[in-house]
């Protein structure tokens, strides 16, 4: 199974751990993520309050290049997925994006191939059994909640992996790989994104709210699709003993057997104490 | 810059709504104030003007008071609202088109650091192709005068390599800058 793939700028620095995990869990169930050749940023959460036709053609450009490999476009990163998804579905149906996109990337574009997040790949396409049957230590025991965020499942029609409000994708891979996910009530809070880097006050009252949902239900760590998300929860959390946040796929690394010291090593939450507890070292 | 009170003006009254609803294509007269959008909104606490009442303000043409206020910048375009409305508004691409508007008319609102923050990202991509984190982090301390916030996370998100300290410069940059000319509708500030 091959895809083209799109890592996203986070994923080449504050959430690197992110991308490792993804391309080495995805080569274990030999699924090839193959690196579109020289993608620029999306915009992600600042172009379209600036400009809209410059936020389709940055993207369009990725699409462009994409489209170039044949296959549909793997993406993690949840607000690059929507931004792909957003402009890729506008050029579908709205004939003047169709007319003036290829001008302004001076490239051509046609919407052949689907932009998928990698939890739908995993869940629709390579099927959780298979994902499961890959388990060579099982998270028995782990208590985690799965925490879905924003993009993953709004917009809906644009996004929407799953069902917006009540969303089971992750838990059920969480479930796959041992782990005992929770049922909670911060699944798809808001973290405050970018604020991070505007309104610390507003953002750390968000963050602040979904760690004490996960606290509520006996959660030892959060597991995130999303490197924005996982900054914030880390370094946002108040109180003495921070909950650790994971990338779903280093969890499904860990399960796997691979070597997860060089992702975690790099978390701000250091997760040693909790994973030794449960037998990972 | 054009005197926020000139601008204002300009883009007053009912040809405001007319503007928002054509470069949005959100029809928020459907609007019949259930405040699902303002009860589900997660950063309420921290704006101006509801949700809800945004919506009748233009609505009623209110078009200075709504382009100033810190509601169209502290929305964190979660998306929520728009899941939950019963009359399918799209009210985060509303909040867009607001923004717009107000960065074209150079309109100084009550909220500074947010709409600087997105002008520094674009630079970064204009520059680059990609995020350069670091320079965007002191660009905006520059912009807002803001030295010592967080330095110490800083510091150990570099020391973690979770910051790069060079930027990366895609082949492609050459490309990204005419992308850049050909799309801009908003002039650089
Ligand atoms: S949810 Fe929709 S209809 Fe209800 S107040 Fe908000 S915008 Fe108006
Ligand atoms: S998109 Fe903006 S206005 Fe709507 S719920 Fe989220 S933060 Fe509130």
């Amino acid at each position: 199974m091959k895809y083209a793939y799109y890592p996203g700028c986070s994923q080449e620095t504050t959430s690197a751990e992110y991308n490792r995990s993804a391309v080495e869990v995805c080569r274990a169930l030999e699924i090839e993520l193959v690196e579109i050749p020289d993608w620029n940023c999306c915009g992600a959460s600042s172009c379209h309050a600036v400009d809209d036709r410059l936020a389709h053609a940055l993207v369009g450009r990725n699409l462009a290049i994409a489209e170039k490999e044949g296959t549909d476009l793997a993406v993690v990163c949840p607000a690059c997925f929507l931004r792909l998804r957003k402009t890729r579905k506008e050029f579908r149906d709205d004939a003047a994006l169709r007319e003036k996109l290829p001008g302004l990337i001076d490239m051509p574009y046609s919407a052949r191939y689907e932009v998928r997040h990698l939890l739908d790949i995993l869940a629709n396409t390579v099927g959780f059994e298979k994902v499961a049957e890959k388990v060579k230590k099982p998270l028995a025991g782990l208590k985690v909640v799965a925490y879905y965020g924003c993009y993953l499942v709004r917009p809906p029609e644009v996004t929407g992996i799953d069902d917006p409000e009540n969303p089971q994708i992750m838990d059920t891979l969480l479930k796959a790989l041992g782990a005992d996910a929770l049922d909670w009530r911060g699944k798809v809070e808001c973290c405050g994104g970018s604020l991070l880097l505007t309104r610390r006050d507003i953002e750390g009252r968000l963050v602040a709210g979904i760690c004490e949902a996960a606290r509520e239900v006996g959660a030892e760590a959060i597991v995130t699709a999303c490197g924005l998300c996982q900054h914030n929860l880390e370094t946002g959390q108040p109180g003495e003993n921070p909950l650790p946040v994971f990338y779903f796929t280093e969890l499904m690394g860990l399960a796997y057997g691979l070597d997860a010291r060089p992702w975690l090593r790099r978390h701000l939450v250091n997760p040693a104490s909790l994973l030794k507890k449960h037998g990972f070292n | 810059m054009i005197p926020a009170e000139s601008a204002v003006k300009e883009a007053d009254g009912l040809a405001f709504g007319r503007r928002v609803r054509e470069d949005s294509g959100v029809d928020f007269n459907r609007c019949y104030q259930c405040l699902t959008c303002t009860l589900s909104c997660p950063v309420s606490f921290a704006m101006d003007y509801q949700p809800n009442q945004l919506m009748r303000m233009i609505q009623t043409g209110a078009a200075a008071e709504v382009l100033r206020s810190r509601t169209i910048w502290v929305c964190a375009s979660c998306e929520t609202c728009a899941a939950r409305c019963p009359q399918g508004i799209d009210i985060p691409r509303v909040m867009d088109t607001l923004r717009q508007i107000a960065l074209r008319e150079k309109i100084a609102g009550r909220e500074a650091a947010i709409p600087a923050f997105h002008l520094t990202f674009l630079k970064s991509i204009r520059r680059w192709g990609r995020e350069y984190e670091l320079g965007m982090v002191i660009g905006l301390k520059i912009k807002t005068r803001d030295f010592f916030n967080d330095i110490g996370l800083g510091i150990r998100m570099l020391m973690k390599g979770k910051m790069g300290l060079l930027p990366h410069r895609i082949k492609g940059a050459g490309e990204i800058q005419a992308i850049f000319r050909k799309s801009r509708e908003v002039g650089e500030d």
